[in-house]
């Protein structure tokens, strides 16, 4: 999933300042699974809001919509007989989400109440664990299962580097080599010969927009065009 | 002959070889660097410049080589895969060549985090591996990372680095393996303190036969005093000191600590010498190049051949 963690609340202040009707829209998806943009935390953020409003000489309103995804106009659309009611909207979905309901609605600001960390896994209830930095180009079959891109500080592709401290990263006591892990799983699997052979340079796909049309939908695509 | 700078042809000679290295200023100090330059004249083979060095922000490692050149010195131009990506690196090595860089060592680079700009973005396009083998294309095919021709290819010296010490111990001689692999044509080690694991790991590389493909150098750093000794045992990355180093230090008046570090050295470079698959030394005095001469003298490594 993607985990977003919320914004400091006086950067959120900042950010609405001016406005003086808000809807505070979350998203019941990867947000909400990581307890940071769900319709809870929707409520959690738009009560804080209301409370410091109270004592406003000129107090802003504040309303509550949670949609199921915010990546998605079909579900977005839930929103087109509310908004014209507001003259900002407080997204709490992810990066992609925030900049979709703002591609929807284009007349109303929509400003961020989140920060989009990471793509992660769930650990535990609520913590989380960046796997994946969408680079475009998967070496998880050469390295067993653990992403060197991710899992390692330098992204090396032919690691571990000199800077192994014991069992962990050079970065940080508490984060594990990645490569010491990559070099152990493989050793027991029997499979240290992917990494013997050394990994050319990757091809870094994610440094430009992507779009990703599965085949038979092509004509779709243009269609909606 | 490869790239013909000097340390190539004293390791082709067969001689034992003697390397120091210099950080560049924090500054555009240029008086900073003939200070630091003088006394390593005359006393190494070719001499380490930095390349932003514990990810501080100095003197940029191509610059401060041409002013090494300047003073007489051959530089061993490092460049960390930290801070560009493979066009500026490329870029780099085309322009250090034509100003007379003949030696160059591939490094991973410490991670930002470390530095005085811990905030800004890592580039880590290419890792040090990736690296040695772009330089070599560039030598041996002629041609960029993409298979294009260059102009006048740069014919450097390719070195690349190795830590015997850290974990996993048991793949660390692997991975100089995909280095030698990759085209370094030497290796400069990580400080050794450790002895008894420099050796397995040596035997080790001469067992895979590496050392007939590459010049191991072995690294060696004076320690100043017993805080220096400790603080690098605790707060260094990848740095193995041993009990027996602090004891020694310890065991010794305060006054006399420096000239222990020094003997500690010098006794470590005798082995060096006579280490089957050790092609010779990289003295990292760090911040204390004025010692150089002395460390040189007492280890017996003077008069540096002339090739």
């Amino acid at each position: 999933m993607i985990v977003a963690e919320r914004k400091p609340f006086d950067e959120i202040k900042e950010l609405i300042q001016g406005y003086k009707k808000v809807l505070v829209v979350g998203c019941g998806t990867c947000v909400a699974v990581c307890l940071t943009g769900g319709e809870k935390e929707v409520g959690v953020l738009s009560a804080e809001l209301k409370l410091v409003n109270k004592t406003a000489s000129d107090p802003a309103s504040f309303g509550e919509a949670t949609v199921q995804r915010q990546c998605d106009f079909e579900f977005l659309d839930e929103l087109k007989d509310i908004v014209g009611e507001y003259d900002a909207l407080l997204s709490m979905a992810c990066g992609a989400g925030i900049q979709f309901l703002a591609e929807r609605y284009p007349e109303i600001p929509v400003l961020p109440a989140v920060d989009t960390v990471f793509i992660g896994v769930n650990k535990d209830v609520g913590w989380y664990e960046e796997r994946c930095k969408a680079c475009g180009s998967c070496a998880l079959g050469m390295t067993g299962g653990i992403c060197p891109v991710t899992m390692c500080a330098k992204s090396l592709f032919n690691g571990p580097c000199g800077g192994t401290n014991q069992e962990s990263c050079e970065i940080n006591k508490d984060q594990p080599c990645a490569w010491r892990m990559i070099y152990e799983r493989l050793a027991k699997q029997g499979r240290l010969d992917n990494i013997i052979k050394i990994c050319p340079p990757n091809d870094w796909r994610n440094q430009k927009p992507q779009t990703l049309i599965q085949p038979g939908y092509e004509e779709r695509k243009t269609a909606v065009e | 002959m490869k790239s013909g700078s000097n340390l190539e042809k004293i390791l082709t000679a067969g001689h034992f070889a003697f390397t120091g290295e210099l950080g560049p200023p924090r500054g555009s100090n240029i008086e900073a660097i003939r200070k630091k330059a003088a006394p390593l004249k005359g006393m190494v083979d070719a001499v380490n410049i930095t390349d932003n060095q514990t990810a501080v922000v100095r003197m940029s490692s191509w610059a401060a080589s041409l002013f090494a050149i300047s003073e007489g010195l051959e530089p061993n131009y490092q460049m960390v895969c930290r801070d560009r990506n493979r066009l500026a690196m490329q870029g780099d090595i085309l322009g250090a060549y034509a100003h007379g860089i003949r030696n160059m060592l591939c490094l991973s680079g410490d991670h930002q985090q470390f530095g005085d700009h811990p905030q800004s973005k890592g580039v880590f396009d290419i890792d040090s591996t990736q690296l040695i083998n772009m330089v070599k294309t560039m030598r041996d095919e002629g041609t960029f990372l993409n298979g294009q021709e260059i102009d006048e290819p740069p014919k450097m010296f390719i070195g690349a680095a190795a830590n015997p010490f850290a974990e996993p111990f048991e793949w660390r001689v692997y991975r100089l393996a995909k280095k030698v692999q990759a085209g370094a044509d030497f290796v400069q080690t990580q400080c050794v303190f450790n002895m008894e694991k420099m050796r397995e790991w040596v035997k080790r590389a001469n067992d895979m036969g590496l050392t007939d493909k590459v010049y191991i150098l072995a690294g060696v750093t004076p320690m100043k005093s017993l805080g220096m000794a400790r603080y690098m045992k605790a707060k260094v990355p990848g740095m193995d000191v041993p009990d027996y180093i602090i004891d020694r230090l310890k065991g010794v008046d305060k006054k006399n600590q420096a000239d222990e570090g020094i003997k500690i050295a010098c006794e470590q470079i005798d082995e060096f010498k006579e280490m089957k698959g050790v092609a010779g030394v990289h003295l990292m005095a760090i911040e204390w190049e004025q010692k150089v001469p002395e460390i040189a003298e007492r280890a017996g490594v003077l008069p540096r051949p002339q090739v």
